[in-house]
């Protein structure tokens, strides 16, 4: 009964949702918004169950003395300081819980993201090879893409359209750079997006009838 | 070892100190480069211009301090833009980090370069959680959903949602994404559910992803990095720091560019020695 009602549920609430979705009218109309509401304080619960999850491994961690506990002991005082702050002091401007977001949370995610660049650099460096045809046609898309998309490709080649005939002004970078974007990019984007809704469209289908199982630890 | 070979394994912190200052001269001696701007961002910019002065708009501030970078400067030049244009302000966000960046955006560019009151001009209505759900809640009922503002204050007390309710009465949503849920769940909901126009802003590295609902028509204009926020200063005529960030990037991006070239010319010069043993 464990794995039959899970299925169930998921099979009953499934055909409700696609019959509300065709049938506008009571008793199915309106459905959706119930499970709306019903979704919210599920996702509200699953953040607590998130939180202990997170508590539980990381405590195991310290106690176990693992080899990087230092890190999860960081990681657990931000959690109980941050949870600690908004809980009492609220989360409005000049709080705490603000002060910690803007002079922490703030700078230590935007150095994160930051640091891609040294990486990207250093990779491309070392990793960016034209080793097949389709790497090197990567790499020119890249060389156009990411000189077209900055000022500096502009000025680059701004000389263009003052020395060549008007059928010749494609040969700016910018124009490049977004011929790659709206033509060979958009139609590889559609066709994975394409792809990835109707993959989506039958897993959907195969949960809802119940013959796709694992996620309930079903073989 | 020959010095090819010393090229080729050089430290990567050499690498990182040129990467390093190549963002830094920049930002301290401006190169000025012009900036030329690009089709999604003047549909965005002409958008804004052509709908009815004292419009209402939902700005969704999807993103979080790592990406701020780049979508912050974009946040404040569209606000700017609308605010200009005495266009009306709602602020939502789906990504828990994001309230307090629009709680930022407002108090600089609403309350203190145009003199915006809160709760009459602009509101701010937090984090609302739930994802894709969230966003189709917000479409039928923003009462319903999010009752109150991010100061838990009653959203109905406040004269900028007298008469506004869900997507239906909204003239224009403006989403901010760095990722899920951002703009595929907007389109989604906005566009596809409510026939409802929008434009969004992303990172730049996302762009690709998000350009076909530009082509498609689905979103009035998009917004892709730095040098978009960059175009859109331009276009407002107020240059900042997407301008000036736009010098660092260029060399940063030309610096990558050599490094691939290079990189590529001691691996050929590599694989023919190979061959001739």
């Amino acid at each position: 009964m464990k794995r039959e009602i899970p299925i169930i549920i998921t099979f009953v609430t499934g055909i409700l949702m696609i019959i509300d979705f065709f049938v506008p009218h009571p008793p199915f109309g309106g459905l959706s918004s119930l499970f709306e509401i019903f979704f919210t304080i599920i996702f509200s619960f699953a953040t607590i169950l998130g939180i202990l999850a997170l508590s539980k491994i990381n405590i195991e961690k310290i106690y176990r003395k693992r080899e990087t506990y230092g890190y999860n002991i960081v990681l657990l005082v931000g959690l109980v300081t941050m949870i600690f702050c908004g809980l009492v002091w609220g989360i409005g401007e000049k709080s705490p819980f603000d002060f910690l977001y803007m002079n922490f949370m703030m700078p230590m995610q935007s150095t994160m993201f930051s640091l891609l660049a040294f990486f990207v650099a250093s990779a491309s460096y070392r990793a960016f090879r034209a080793r097949t045809p389709e790497a090197t046609l990567l790499l020119i898309a890249a060389f156009f893409v990411m000189l077209g998309r900055v000022p500096l490709g502009y000025q680059m080649t701004k000389w263009v359209p003052e020395v060549f005939p008007s059928w010749l002004h494609f040969l700016q970078l910018p124009i490049i750079a977004n011929w790659i974007m709206d033509f060979p990019n958009t139609a590889g984007q559609r066709a994975i997006m394409i792809g990835a809704a109707l993959g989506i469209a039958s897993t959907s289908l195969r949960l809802v009838l119940g013959i796709e199982s694992a996620h309930i630890g079903k073989e | 070892m020959s010095l090819i070979e010393k090229l080729k394994n050089i430290d990567r912190r050499i690498i990182f100190l040129i990467i390093g200052l190549s963002v830094i001269i920049p930002l301290i001696v401006p190169l000025n480069l012009p900036i030329s701007v690009s089709p999604p961002v003047q549909a965005t910019y002409d958008y804004v211009e052509s709908i009815p002065e004292g419009s209402t708009i939902l700005m969704a501030f999807d993103y979080d301090p790592g990406t701020m970078p780049e979508l912050y400067p974009m946040s404040i030049a569209f606000m700017r833009h609308c605010f200009r244009k005495n266009h009306k302000i709602i602020a939502v966000s789906i990504w828990p980090f994001g309230a307090p960046l629009a709680r930022d955006a407002f108090n600089q560019v609403g309350e203190g370069e145009y003199g915006k009151v809160y709760g009459i001009d602009f509101v701010n209505l937090g984090f609302v959680p739930g994802d894709v759900v969230a966003i189709k809640a917000l479409a039928r009922s923003f009462r319903e959903i999010s009752p109150k503002d991010v100061d838990n204050k009653p959203i109905e007390s406040f004269p900028i949602m007298q008469g506004i309710d869900n997507f239906d009465n909204i003239d224009f949503v403006f989403e901010l994404s760095a990722g899920f849920p951002g703009i595929p769940e907007w389109v989604m909901i906005v566009y596809g559910r409510h026939k409802k126009p929008m434009a969004s802003g992303c990172t730049a590295v996302s762009y690709p992803q998000y350009s076909p609902y530009y082509q498609s028509g689905q979103l009035k204009g998009l917004l892709g990095g730095l040098k978009a926020a960059a175009e859109y200063e331009v276009l407002i005529g107020m240059p900042e720091k997407a301008v000036s960030g736009m010098d660092a990037q260029s060399i940063a991006h030309a610096v990558i560019v050599f490094f691939v070239i290079v990189g590529n010319v001691f691996y050929f010069i590599d694989s023919r020695k190979r061959k001739k043993i």
